[in-house]
């Protein structure tokens, strides 16, 4: 007994030295999302992704340059302002690798603050790994060398969702509904654009932004939504804003389909359960259902087993990790931001959910295929919320958008 | 026309929920002049006691046993914590409740977590119960109105026709008097917060279903509380009913007309700039009632405190 304490102990002092000098040299990336507020759930959720991501794709293999990948988290509460005293904290700290994606208001205000500190740091550059942040200026005329996005834009998710909706004869009336800022008009905007062009005979008889975060009851835009008679819905909500307004349409007596962006995960698939079923659509990367591949099923039946509580609401998580990785690894450095975005731009990868990610070069823009995916119970294999209601991919656009223009003039760095 | 209806329906809703609310904080708020800003995250209490008892029991025992709970809580914090606080002042009062929405927020996130709950009106009420013009009126909604207007009944006989009540109204504006005549006014106001915290779990048992589960709920109702107050005057039960009906409808009819400011100005005789696009009032130009709906009830409060200041029906200048 005494020998297997000995044992024992030798072994802990083994492992506890063995992390404490991996923890010296770590690469770390700061996390700056929500963590607090009434868009926590959707923060915390992405930061179980990138811990489990970081453990699972590129510790478990030995890391990168040998050294793993450590995820520090900040709490940004949603404001860009906070934000930006985020940022001084982890670039402070040393930190190198900026993962943001919730709200463009912040992706916007934290890629000119990076471009500003690039270009006064040249010795201590960082890179700014948009992960979520959706608005198009991002990749077009606010576009700069260190950010990257792995998130299909809201055009490219447009053009994919108008591409749908433009196929069915039925839809003539579309309502458009949105958060005020910068994403809800890019939604909106694109779709009137998209609409227009695809299917000129469709009215848009509803056309409005709401006040981010801060309506209490939805039911007077459901009202104003059924009075319109519309055939469909399109709305770019999210969190609770969508469970406001999904709970509210369907109660108000709505049948049609509700076209959304983010209407999955944290709470949202739980909430709108059996009421959403074959209404609530929701368009974007990263397929769970049907499983693409042995590797994501087993991917995902772990992330489940670490974080029963949490879902892979961000799939695209994983092909950040593991494009971060190659770039390091093709790179040679893990501080030559120069050589490590060089790598990354024009990477092709081949994502654990079944698609080709390629980092377009010209705007630092993922190119990969979109799905419309819709909210079910039936031949879902990996559910949200425990609730046994998912996203089953529906129709997909393949390469989605992969030749958009975009008015991105990048300045490349020597 | 039957929009109209709708909204109004709609509004009425809206409005005693809020009122709900508002009863107990203007009772707690005129009696002991505490700000209490935890108001609303004992409504938030109360939705998430109610969501973990419906996964045990349903729906109903939620009912009786949320608010119960929260007004337990309520009174113990009144008893050992506000009370202690009680003579440093009111600024440590206002802090304490600062501290204690803070905490309450916090203990919500560590015990459920971040996310929605999947927390639903009950089966029974899930139909709608009648539609006017292709708009369904959920069977719960009229619930809500009916469980609102009964406590609005039960509070207002209370305090109208009881000796609680007459000890009550009479603290409210001679607390020192009513404490000399040897009534015991800490056990008055004790009962008061526990009652007030009650109402508001009672607000947020009902409410949750509807309005959503999840710890950002507090923050949302928060600040438009204590406008309702002001606005109805403290301490006036009808005050309150009246200033919570006026919110909800405004609310509610902010948002469900597109009336611009540019067909208000163009109303009231001023030409549009033909190029907007560098005009420095663009955004004046461009402005919708439904984006400025949620400022509105600041407005009022500010008009009633100019105008009003003991506001509509108060009866104590503050």
């Amino acid at each position: 007994m005494k020998k297997l304490t000995g044992l024992l102990l030798g072994v802990a002092i083994a492992g506890l030295t063995a992390t404490s000098s991996f923890a010296a040299d770590t690469i770390k990336i700061a996390f700056i999302d929500p963590l607090s507020g009434p868009f926590a759930s959707t923060g915390k959720q992405g930061l179980s992704q990138y811990k489990f991501a970081a453990d699972e794709l590129v510790n478990k293999k030995g890391g990168v340059l040998g050294k793993e990948f450590e995820i520090v988290a900040f709490d940004n509460k949603i404001s860009p302002k906070e934000s930006l005293i985020q940022l001084q904290v982890a670039i402070d700290q040393g930190i190198r690798f900026i993962a943001q994606g919730n709200s463009s208001g912040v992706a916007n205000a934290l890629t000119d603050a990076i471009k500003k500190h690039n270009k006064r740091n040249p010795d201590n550059r960082v890179l700014f790994l948009n992960y979520s942040a959706v608005d198009p200026a991002l990749t077009n005329d606010k576009c700069n060398f260190w950010h990257f996005r792995f998130d299909a834009n809201a055009d490219i998710k447009m053009d994919a969702l108008t591409d749908i909706i433009a196929a069915n004869e039925d839809v003539k009336k579309v309502y458009l509904i949105g958060q005020d800022y910068s994403f809800g008009k890019a939604v909106a905007a694109a779709a009137v654009k998209m609409l227009g062009e695809k299917r000129p005979d469709i009215e848009i008889v509803g056309n409005e932004l709401h006040p981010i975060g801060k309506v209490k009851d939805f039911t007077p835009y459901a009202r104003k939504i059924m009075s319109s008679g519309a055939d469909a819905m399109i709305t770019g909500n999210w969190g609770a804003d969508m469970v406001g307004l999904g709970k509210s349409v369907i109660a108000a007596g709505y049948e049609n389909p509700i076209y959304t962006y983010y209407a999955a995960a944290d709470g949202i698939t739980k909430t709108l359960g059996e009421d959403g079923k074959g209404k609530v659509k929701l368009v974007g990367e990263g397929q769970l259902n049907p499983p693409p591949n042995d590797r994501a099923d087993a991917y995902a039946k772990a992330f489940k087993a670490k974080y029963p509580d949490t879902d892979i609401g961000q799939p695209r998580i994983a092909n950040v990790i593991e494009m971060l990785a190659k770039a390091i690894d093709q790179a040679g450095s893990d501080t030559d931001m120069v050589a490590i975005g060089k790598a990354l731009e024009g990477m092709e990868h081949e994502s654990l959910w079944g698609t080709t990610v390629y980092m377009r070069p010209q705007d630092h823009q993922a190119i990969q295929n979109v799905h419309i995916l819709s909210h079910t119970n039936d031949g879902v294999a990996h559910d949200y919320d425990n609730s046994g209601y998912g996203l089953l991919v529906e129709s997909t656009v393949e390469m989605a958008s992969a030749d958009a223009p975009t008015t991105c003039k990048m300045d490349r760095p020597e | 026309m039957s929009l109209l209806a709708v909204n109004l329906l709609d509004g009425l809703v809206t409005g005693l929920l809020l009122f709900m609310l508002c009863s107990g904080l203007t009772l707690i708020f005129s009696m002991m002049g505490v700000l209490n800003f935890a108001h609303a995250s004992f409504y938030m209490l109360g939705a998430y006691f109610a969501y973990q008892i419906s996964t045990y029991v349903g729906f109903w025992p939620g009912l009786i046993i949320a608010p119960l709970a929260v007004g337990l809580a309520g009174a113990a914090i009144e008893r050992y914590g506000l009370r202690r606080v009680h003579q440093y002042g009111h600024v440590p009062e206002l802090i304490f409740t600062f501290g204690l929405a803070l905490l309450i927020e916090e203990l919500v996130q560590f015990f459920w977590g971040k996310s929605h709950m999947a927390y639903y009106e009950p089966e029974i009420l899930n139909f709608t119960a009648f539609s006017i013009a292709g708009n369904s009126f959920p069977a719960y909604k009229v619930f809500m109105i009916f469980v609102a207007i009964g406590i609005f009944l039960v509070l207002l006989y209370i305090l109208t026709r009881t000796r609680i009540g007459l000890i009550i109204q009479a603290a409210l504006s001679y607390p020192n008097t009513v404490q000399n005549l040897g009534h015991n006014v800490p056990l008055v106001f004790m009962g008061v917060f526990g009652v007030g915290t009650a109402m508001a779990g009672l607000a947020g048992v009902i409410a949750g279903p509807v309005l959503g589960t999840f710890p950002g709920m507090a923050v949302l109702l928060g600040s438009i509380v204590f406008v309702t107050i002001v606005i109805g005057g403290l301490g006036s039960l009808w005050g309150a009913l009246i200033a919570s009906l006026l919110i909800g409808w405004m609310q509610t009819f902010a948002a469900s007309y597109n009336v611009t400011m540019t067909d208000i100005l163009l109303a009231i005789g001023i030409d549009k700039p033909v190029d907007l696009s560098d005009n420095p009032l663009r955004d004046l130009w461009t402005l919708t009632l439904p984006q400025i709906g949620p400022i509105l009830p600041y407005l009022l409060m500010v008009l009633v405190l100019v105008i009003r200041p003991r506001g509509l029906l108060g009866k104590r200048e503050t």
